[in-house]
């Protein structure tokens, strides 16, 4: 039987089945998905809560 | 005495990518900004056991993840109770901001075993080393390793990808390599 750290170790010289084609186009995919988010950057209503959270820090260590 | 300037920074920078994490676990953009704030609350209520100069961004995807974790279990609960499986309402929510052409992929994600699901986006999407991702999951990286590897195995499965498939644009790239070039 095989153990966890020599199917690790299998994993590791074989980062898997797939052929890099598929593995890229879903790296692709995952990415493009992700970007997406990333570039509407920080909506306001995370900016106002991070000031309005550091004003009551500020507050609570005075 | 007011949070460092250098760490508020740190967070601020942090936001579009905690956003980005989140939507991609669970499905849902409004979810996923309540995961976000709740981050905040969480990570300046415990800005001191933050260590100046350590990794912020993988700091605060850990208490994003802990925090979905321990939402994911009681939301099953009440869920599975009242309609069956949770699965189920994470395909039937539609993406609000209707990308399309990411339909397809969404729901195969939305398919992965939550392990499996957030560590291929932490390596292979927000770009953490196998070491971070294993450290912002509480597990070792071999498990992480292996994670990504089903994750991928079982979305190329789900979307119905092999190698040799036409890939459109993809496939005649392939074409020109396998000419021999």
């Amino acid at each position: 039987m095989e153990t966890g750290a020599a199917r690790a170790k299998k994993n590791d010289a074989k980062p898997a089945k797939l052929g890099r084609e598929v593995q890229a186009r879903l790296g692709q995919q995952l990415r493009s998905m992700y970007d997406e988010v990333l570039s509407q950057g920080v909506p306001d209503r995370f900016a106002d809560l991070l000031s309005q959270l550091d004003n009551k820090d500020n507050k609570d260590r005075q | 005495m007011p949070m460092d300037d250098a760490v508020r920074q740190q967070i601020l920078d942090a936001i579009p990518s905690l956003r980005a994490f989140a939507i991609s676990l669970c499905g849902n953009v409004d979810r996923a900004d309540d995961l976000v704030q709740e981050t905040m609350v969480r990570a300046i209520a415990n800005i001191d056991s933050f260590q100046p100069g350590t990794n912020m961004p993988a700091w605060l995807f850990t208490i994003l993840r802990n925090h979905f974790r321990s939402e994911y279990r009681k939301r099953r609960r009440e869920v599975e109770d009242a309609d069956g499986h949770y699965a189920d309402t994470l395909k039937s929510q539609p993406e609000q901001q209707g990308h399309i052409e990411f339909g397809e992929f969404r729901e195969a994600l939305s398919q992965l075993p939550t392990d499996q699901r957030e560590a291929l986006i932490l390596v292979g999407a927000s770009g953490f080393s196998y070491e971070e991702a294993a450290q912002i999951c509480g597990c070792a990286i071999g498990t992480i390793k292996s994670r990504v590897n089903r994750a991928r195995n079982r979305l190329a499965e789900l979307l119905h990808v092999r190698d040799g498939d036409d890939f459109g644009p993809d496939e005649q790239t392939r074409a020109v390599l396998a000419s021999g070039e």
